[in-house]
C-alpha cells in the first residue's frame, strides 16, 4: 500500500506541476521555439519589459482584479454577515441558493447573459457603445461575489454567537461590537475569500471576453487573441513571473493563518473551562 | 499585522480607481478605437517603432490636438463579426481578412472610404485593386497579403519530390505530413490538386475532394493548425503547408538537425487583410488619418518588419532598409512576382461559400475525421 501511495501523490504532483515546469524551462530559451530549447537567455524577459501592450493589458488585469476583488470582499461579508442573522431556516437555504448561482452556472452563460443585459440597459440609456471597464468590473464582482460569501459565512457559524453579545452588554454599539469583535474572528475567512477573488478575477477569460469594451483589454484576451500567429515565449516568461508572485502570496497568506491559529488557541480554552465551573 | 494588511489593501484600492479615472483621459482628447489581430501591429520590442505611441505624437505635433487610441486584439475573423455585430462596441478602424469584408459590405456594415484624407493610397499596388471583395475600391485599404506554400524539411525529403501539392500525398513520407486542421484548408489541398475550383458549389466535386482526403488519411502524421510550428522545428514532422510570413518564424526556429524549405505549388490559396471602417465609428475623418498614417513609409515598413507577411505597398517593398533587413532569400519568398496576382487570387482564393455548402462541408469533415 506505501510504495503505491507514494506513487499516486507522484503522479498527481507530476500532473499538477509538470507543465509549469515545462513554461517556466521554455521562458528562457534563447530561441522561440517550444520543442527546441537553443540556448539559456533571458532574451524573454528583456522582451517583455519593453512590450508596452502587454504590460497595459497586464496594468488592466490587475487594476481590474484588485477592485473586482476587494468591492466583491466588503460586498461579500457584509452579504455573509446579513445571512447568518436571518432567523427562518428556509430563508437561509434560499439566499444562500441564489448566490450560489453565479459559481455554479456555466461561465459562458454568465458571460452571455451579463453582455446581454448590458447591452439592453446601454439601448434604454442610448448609448452608443454600452461595453466599458465599469460593465467589466460589474461582471468580476457578480462572480467573485459567492466564493467570499462561501468562505465567511463557516467562519461566521463558527464564531461564538455569546462573543458580541457580551461586547455589546458591555457597552458596545452593535457596529462597534461588530468591528472589535466579530471582524477579527471571521479577518481569516475573509481573506481567504479575498485572494480567491482576486485569482478568479486575474484567469478570467470567458465572462471578461464577452463583456470587455473597447480598449480594455485584459491579460487572458491579449493572450487569446495572439493565436492568429504564436504565442511569443514572452508570454511564458509573464506567466513565470505571475506563478511566483501568486506563489508568494499564498505562503504569505498561509503563513498568517498558521500564526493567528496559534495565537487563538489559548484564550479559547479559558473561556471553555470557566463556563464549565460556573454551575 | 492585520491592520497594517487591511490597510495597505484600502490604498491599493484607492490608488487603482484612482488610476484607472486618470486613464480615461480629459474630455478635449479624441478616441480612436482600432480593432486588430494580435500580433500584427509593430509594438515597440526589440527596438521596433511603436507605431501606435508614433501615431499619437505625430497626429499632436500635426493637428495640435491630443488622440489615444484604444487598441484591442481578436483571434479570428469571425470573434470580431461577433463583437461587431452585438452591437455592444464601437470601433473606428477594424482590420478583416477578405472574405469576412465581404460579408461586412454585403450586411452594411461597412462605412465608403473619403480616399481625399488617404492620399497614401497612391502607393498601394495596382494588382490589390479592384479584388472580388471590394471591387469598386469604395471600403478597404489593403494591409498585408500571404500565399500558402509547402514547407518542407531538406534533409529528409528528396530534391526529386519536391513540386506541386503531390508532396503531401507521397507514400515515401508516410508518418510525417501534417494537414490542416480546418475543413476549408484542408478540402482546399485536395481541390488544388485535383484542379478543382475552391469556391464550387457541385456536390460531387467535394465528394471527390474528399476522396483525395481519405487516401492521404493514412500518411498523415497529424492534423495541425498552430501546432505545425513545434512539429516541424523538432523535425517531428518534414511537410506540411502553411503560410510563407510562418515559414521564416520556423526556419528561426528550427533545431539543428532540420533544414526546413520553402516553395509555391503552381495554385494555391491567398489571403489579403485589409483596413476598413465599420458603420459604428465615430469620427470617420479620424479614422482615415490613421489609415493614411499607417500606410506612410516609416510605420508601414515597421509593420511590415514586424509580422514577417508581405504588405502591398510599395514605400515598403520598394525601401532600401526594409530589402536589406529582410535579406534576398526572404524577398524572393515573400514577394513572388505580382504580375497577374489580382487575376489568380480572384480565381483561386477561398470566398465566402453558402450555408448549405458549408454544412455539406463540415458533413464531409466530419466522416474524414470519424471513419
Amino acid at each position: 500500500m506505501k510504495p503505491l501511495a507514494k506513487l499516486y501523490t507522484a503522479l498527481i504532483f507530476l500532473f499538477l506541476f509538470a507543465p509549469i515546469a515545462i513554461l517556466l524551462v521554455f521562458s528562457f530559451n534563447s530561441g522561440n521555439s517550444l520543442s527546441v530549447f537553443s540556448g539559456f537567455s533571458l532574451y524573454w524577459y528583456k522582451e517583455l519589459f519593453h512590450d508596452t501592450n502587454t504590460l497595459g493589458a497586464l496594468k488592466n488585469t490587475l487594476v481590474l482584479a484588485l477592485c473586482a476583488s476587494l468591492i466583491a470582499t466588503i460586498m461579500g461579508t457584509a452579504a455573509a454577515v446579513g445571512i447568518n442573522k436571518l432567523r427562518s431556516k428556509y430563508m437561509r437555504a434560499a439566499m444562500n441558493t441564489v448566490t450560489n448561482i453565479p459559481m455554479v452556472n456555466p461561465d459562458i452563460i454568465t458571460g452571455i447573459s451579463l453582455m446581454l443585459m448590458f447591452v439592453f440597459v446601454g439601448r434604454l440609456m442610448g448609448l452608443s457603445t454600452s461595453l466599458n471597464f465599469w460593465t467589466m468590473l460589474i461582471a468580476h464582482i457578480t462572480f467573485c461575489l459567492p466564493y467570499v460569501i462561501l468562505q465567511v459565512l463557516p467562519k461566521l457559524r463558527q464564531m461564538d454567537k455569546s462573543l458580541p453579545e457580551a461586547a455589546m452588554d458591555l457597552g458596545c454599539t452593535p457596529f462597534r461590537a461588530f468591528l472589535k469583535v466579530e471582524l477579527p474572528e471571521i479577518f481569516p475567512g475573509i481573506l481567504t475569500g479575498l485572494i480567491m477573488a482576486f485569482t478568479l478575477s486575474l484567469d478570467d477569460f470567458v465572462i471578461s471576453y464577452f463583456t470587455a469594451g473597447n480598449g480594455f483589454e485584459t491579460l487572458p484576451i491579449r493572450i487569446y487573441s495572439m493565436t492568429k500567429k504564436t504565442v511569443t515565449p514572452k508570454m511564458y516568461a509573464l506567466a513565470t513571473i505571475t506563478f511566483f508572485v501568486i506563489l508568494a502570496l499564498l505562503l504569505m497568506s498561509n503563513l498568517a493563518d498558521t500564526d493567528d491559529r496559534g495565537k487563538e488557541k489559548q484564550p479559547r480554552r479559558k473561556h471553555g473551562r470557566k463556563k464549565r465551573t460556573d454551575p | 499585522m492585520k491592520r497594517t494588511l487591511a490597510l495597505a489593501l484600502v490604498l491599493a484600492l484607492v490608488l487603482s480607481l484612482g488610476l484607472c479615472l486618470t486613464s480615461c483621459g480629459g474630455s478635449d482628447t479624441l478616441t480612436l478605437n482600432v480593432y486588430n489581430w494580435g500580433e500584427y501591429i509593430s509594438d515597440g520590442s526589440d527596438g521596433s517603432l511603436d507605431t501606435i505611441k508614433a501615431f499619437e505624437s505625430w497626429y499632436e505635433a500635426e493637428y495640435g490636438q491630443k488622440v489615444k487610441v484604444n487598441y484591442s486584439t481578436y483571434a479570428s475573423n469571425e470573434d470580431m463579426y461577433a463583437k461587431l455585430k452585438s452591437g455592444a462596441v464601437s470601433y473606428d478602424v477594424i482590420i478583416p481578412s477578405d472574405y469576412m469584408i465581404a460579408r461586412l459590405k454585403d450586411e452594411d456594415m461597412l462605412l465608403p472610404l473619403n480616399f481625399d484624407n488617404i492620399p497614401n493610397y497612391q502607393y498601394i499596388d495596382s494588382e490589390f485593386q479592384g479584388l472580388y471583395y471590394d471591387p469598386d475600391n469604395l471600403y478597404s485599404v489593403p494591409y498585408t497579403y500571404g500565399v500558402v506554400g509547402i514547407i518542407y524539411d531538406a534533409n529528409k525529403v528528396d530534391e526529386a519530390d519536391v513540386g506541386g501539392w503531390d508532396l503531401l500525398w507521397n507514400e515515401k513520407y508516410a508518418g510525417s505530413i501534417l494537414q490542416f486542421n480546418n475543413s476549408r484548408d484542408a478540402f482546399g489541398t485536395a481541390m488544388y490538386k485535383l484542379g478543382i475550383d475552391v469556391n464550387t458549389t457541385d456536390k460531387s466535386q467535394w465528394d471527390q475532394a474528399l476522396q483525395e482526403l481519405m487516401t492521404q488519411r493514412p500518411l498523415v502524421k497529424a492534423y495541425v493548425m498552430d501546432e505545425i510550428f513545434n512539429a516541424l522545428e523538432s523535425g517531428e514532422a518534414a511537410i506540411g503547408a502553411y503560410y510563407a510570413g510562418d515559414y521564416f518564424t520556423m526556419a528561426d526556429a528550427q533545431a539543428d538537425t532540420v533544414d526546413l524549405q520553402f516553395y509555391y505549388p503552381e495554385v494555391t490559396n491567398y489571403f489579403v487583410d485589409a483596413m476598413c471602417i465599420p458603420s459604428c465609428c465615430g469620427n470617420q475623418e479620424l479614422a482615415e488619418i490613421f489609415i493614411n498614417y499607417m500606410l506612410s513609409e516609416e510605420p508601414a515598413v515597421a509593420n511590415a518588419e514586424y509580422i514577417y507577411y508581405a504588405t502591398p505597398n510599395s514605400l515598403v517593398y520598394e525601401n532600401e532598409t526594409y530589402i536589406e533587413d529582410m535579406g534576398e532569400d526572404v524577398m524572393d519568398i515573400l514577394y513572388p512576382a505580382l504580375d497577374g496576382f489580382s487575376a489568380q487570387y480572384n480565381q483561386y482564393a477561398y470566398r465566402n461559400l453558402p450555408d448549405d455548402m458549408l454544412d455539406y462541408m463540415n458533413t464531409l469533415w466530419e466522416n474524414l475525421k470519424i471513419t
